[in-house]
């Protein structure tokens, strides 16, 4: 059995590298459009302003993109060095999209960010655009690629367990480029990241204005930031993953656990406004209850109903049940793959398979498991209520908080009055933050929310990890938080020093705070 | 649909290429950050140094990424063996790369000498570590690593960090160090002018001369020290790969078998050699971009003099020989190499091409007049 600290100390550093790349990516996968649009503009109108405009806040996202790529590596890495049995038993149908990110869309990024950030001199201003847009087109392929595989462990589709090789082998490519979850989560992703690009030149624009210097391009930037936040941020709701809850039994036990729905209700479902789960007695102390709603959201329809958390448990006690069988007919196939009685076993019950393995969390031999044990397995295939239905409320309030600030921006800036209303302007600065919270709120729904599972029903995450000692994992964590502190300590202060300075670093001789050097 | 054995032997020729590829173009950026303090007096001289490679250094380092990304989806056992297993070694060259992004990126935004000098030995270590160990991993592939397989192919390794620092492993690394700095010497001297190209070739001097003796040092350790690995069983390219199904003996000389069946592969170790002497060569009479391919054709002799010796061996295991892992039975399946080949073929054409133009566009010497023209917007 695998010690239940190396699992946990797995976890932690994967959730805390993880949490840690993506304090850099949304920001990268927004911010790169917004350089379109303005470099687009330069284009059309010739305007020198625009190009500053897009030099600046180049200059502010690669400081922002190296950080991304830094941590991005760790990513890559982590399933190998941590996840060992993970990468053997899921790599024939997760490496694949990791590998065609890197040849399809990385590649194309990287090499574009460097003459975009170089190329100026060099290139008219036609091809630099062209450069910038397929700089957007490669960061924004590369979050394809990676939330198709990233889906693919919420909605395990297209794939089938061999015996012989002892994993997971890929048996139907187009239905995990295109399982429905992983399109959900994409779009919801990269308009998250939208939503933040358009805050971060919205809220520091926005100080700009406060102190009254470079208004000019602080005005156009603002504008700029205001219409495709509210467009993004609209597209964060509407589009919000939830579309992709009512697709397969990862997302419905999510959606169950989010919400708090102990009970299987006739359709369509009240939605719980607030609620105090009572996680030991499987019911909601208190809840303020809004009828319908819930039913309307999770399954776009009035008669569809969405299982609560019991009847999902009632489910898995079965599947685990016959999981016991398929474990138990796969270690006789182990060792003779010629039993023709096991293998008939084994194929009846194959379907369960990850749910037998759940059983190992607790036991090596199957013979000792007990109903107890059953009953413990049976528990964990729920995530714990509260923080998942906390945390989502809480990425959900930030959502509508952004949409009204930016419908109050974009409505301000068609008036263009907003550089006279220090209140929106303040409100702006001090929202900076609400995006990356809703983000790394998301995340943590997501994943945790998939939880005891890596690979939903496929593969438990205490199975996934590497047999390293508890030790190695202790240096390697205290590794990563000494190095990604000091880097996020450098990132910072250069970050709020140049957004500081503002347009003047380009040492243009047009702004305030003119670069000297 | 591609026959299940020849898929097996062209990913491993493909894993090759991508290994070649890492090493030729994101081994001459690492390669000329292993040489930036010696090269490089005075920081216009350091800032001319970074942007020789300063606006391709993101664009090679995917290189390195894909390369990692192929062997997860084509050889995920491979993936998973050696990651783990190298936890420590694979950790060293993660946050020796941390160094890069920032080095390259902030270190010329901030003019107090300090923090320059500080990022430019962030620079050196982020382009020396990675080669080394790289070198030091392969130099254990020869002598086998400390791993075996449960029932369930659950892997457990047995080894200790310090112990992948043997002699032989050393030396190994030693060579592969050797090959990317020389290589970027050769690089630096191509995109420089006066007195750093000038340092520049007497370090490819160094370098190319070091390279070769190690090479011909490890060759001739490996001859009579090192037995290395043989199937013994019948192999069937085409069966499902599981790599506890085949027998393993160990043999003195056994790395020299391949050169002894096939003998065109001797034709490897020569191009290492030839390509050495011919861009020192070149790179003398101011041929420094033929120089630059001379090199390049140097790694592809040293990286496929090794692979071609190991063949048909990816990780060898010392602890339980038959769980050794092979081109045959570490592998993904038929569908999955299929896929991954057809990327490979539509991609790769379109990755050369768009490299290439960034080059030619940002083409021509880098020189201390660009280097102050350009002070807000170059490394």
């Amino acid at each position: 059995m695998v010690s239940e600290q190396l699992v946990d100390l797995s976890r932690l550093q994967f959730a805390a590298t993880a949490l840690y790349h993506f304090l850099f990516v949304p920001l990268t996968i927004g911010m790169v459009w917004l350089l379109v649009i303005m470099e687009s503009v330069y284009v059309m109108t010739g305007k020198p302003l625009y190009k500053d405009m897009t030099r600046f806040w180049g200059k502010l996202f690669g400081i922002n993109f190296a950080l991304g790529v830094t941590t991005g590596i760790t990513m890559e890495f982590q399933f190998g060095t941590n996840w060992a049995y993970y990468s053997h038993y899921v790599g024939d149908i997760f490496g694949a999209p990791l590998a065609i990110e890197g040849l399809m869309a990385f590649f194309l990024e990287s090499t574009m960010i460097g003459l975009f950030f170089f190329g100026w001199d060099r290139l008219s201003r036609r091809q630099h655009l062209m450069v910038t847009v397929l700089m957007a087109v490669g960061t924004n392929l590369s979050a394809l690629w990676i939330l198709i595989a990233n889906g693919w462990m919420q909605n395990p589709v297209g794939a089938e367990f061999s015996d012989v090789t002892m994993r997971m082998e890929m048996t139907d490519f187009w239905a995990v480029v295109f399982n429905p979850d992983a399109q959900a989560k994409f779009v919801h992703t990269v308009s998250a990241g939208y939503v933040t690009g358009a805050m971060f030149v919205l809220s520091i624009s926005s100080w700009y204005l406060l102190r009254r210097r470079d208004v000019e391009f602080a005005k156009r930037s603002f504008g700029i930031a205001a219409a495709f936040g509210f467009a993004s941020v609209c597209s964060v709701i509407v589009l919000g993953d939830e579309s992709g809850y009512t697709v397969g039994e990862a997302q419905q036990t999510k959606l169950a656990a989010m919400e708090a729905m102990w009970e299987t209700e006739p359709a369509p479902a009240a939605f719980n406004l607030i609620a105090f789960p009572n996680e030991a007695e499987m019911k909601n102390d208190f809840a303020i209850e809004i009828p319908w709603v819930m039913g309307l959201i999770g399954t776009r329809s009035l008669d569809k109903q969405i299982p609560g958390i019991k009847e999902i448990k009632a489910k898995n006690r079965e599947r685990i049940v016959s999981g016991i069988e398929a474990v138990t007919a796969l270690d006789a196939l182990r060792r003779d793959p010629g039993d023709q009685a096991a293998r008939r076993r084994f194929e009846a019950h194959k379907a369960d398979l990850g749910f037998g393995l759940l059983l190992k969390k607790y036991v090596s031999r199957f013979e000792q498991v007990t109903p107890e044990i059953i009953e413990k397995a049976v528990n964990d295939t729920v995530p714990r209520v509260a923080p998942m239905f906390w945390s989502f409320r809480l990425m959900v309030a930030l959502g509508l908080a952004m949409l009204l600030l930016f419908g109050l921006a974009l409505w301000h800036s068609v008036k263009g009055d907003f550089a006279d209303r220090p209140r929106l302007l303040r409100a702006a600065v001090y929202a900076l933050p609400m995006p990356w919270i809703a983000c790394e709120v998301g995340w943590f729904v997501a994943e945790y929310g998939r939880q005891p599972w890596t690979i939903y029903g496929v593969l438990p995450t205490h199975l996934s990890v590497s047999t390293l000692s508890v030790d190695s994992l202790y240096g390697s964590l205290a590794g990563f938080v000494g190095f990604y502190t000091l880097l996020l300590v450098v990132e910072m202060y250069l970050m709020v020093k140049f957004a500081r300075q503002g347009p003047g670093s380009l040492g243009t001789g047009r702004y305030a705070n003119e670069a000297h050097a | 649909m591609f026959d299940y054995e020849f898929l097996k032997l062209i990913w491993w020729l493909l894993v090759g290429v991508l290994l070649v590829g890492f090493a030729i173009m994101d081994g001459h950026d690492m390669g000329v950050g292993t040489l930036l303090p010696f090269v490089a007096k005075d920081d216009t001289e350091r800032r001319v140094v970074i942007n020789t490679v300063g606006p391709h250094w993101d664009g090679n380092q995917v290189w390195f990424i894909t390369g990692g990304g192929a062997i997860f989806a084509a050889w995920p056992l491979v993936y998973a063996t050696a990651f783990s297993g190298f936890y420590w070694a694979m950790l060293a060259v993660l946050w020796a790369l941390f160094f890069r992004p920032v080095g390259f990126d902030y270190r010329s935004k901030i003019s107090h000498p300090g923090w320059r000098k500080t990022w430019d030995w962030g620079l050196f270590v982020g382009g020396a570590v990675p080669p080394l160990i790289f070198g030091v991993a392969f130099g254990n592939l020869f002598q086998g690593v400390p791993f075996s397989f449960d029932d369930h192919l659950v892997s457990t390794y047995s080894g200790s960090f310090w112990g992948l620092l043997n002699p032989f492993a050393l030396l190994a690394g030693v060579v592969s160090t050797a090959m990317i700095t020389f290589h970027g010497a050769i690089y630096l001297a191509h995109r420089t002018q006066g007195e750093i190209q000038w340092r520049a070739l007497r370090a490819a001097g160094f370098f190319g001369g070091l390279l070769m003796l190690s090479f011909a040092g490890a060759g001739v350790w490996l001859w009579l020290g090192i037995p290395g690995y043989v199937i013994q069983s019948v192999v069937d390219g085409s069966a499902l790969p599981n790599p506890l199904a085949k027998t393993v003996v160990r043999e003195t000389g056994a790395w020299f078998a391949n050169y002894r069946h096939q003998p065109a592969t001797v034709a490897l170790p020569v191009l290492a050699f030839a390509g050495v002497i011919g861009a020192q060569v070149l790179a003398r009479c101011g041929r420094t971009m033929a120089a630059f391919w001379a090199s390049a054709l140097a790694i592809v002799g040293v990286i496929g003099t090794a692979g071609a010796a190991l063949f048909p061996f990816v990780m060898p295991s010392s602890l339980d020989p038959r769980a050794s892992l092979t081109v045959w039975d570490s592998v993904s399946s038929q569908r999955t190499l299929g896929i991954m080949l057809w990327a490979t073929l539509i991609f790769m054409p379109i990755i050369i091409f768009y490299t290439s133009w960034a080059y030619r566009v940002m083409g021509g010497k880098v020189t201390a007049a660009y280097v102050r023209e350009n002070s807000h917007s170059a490394y």
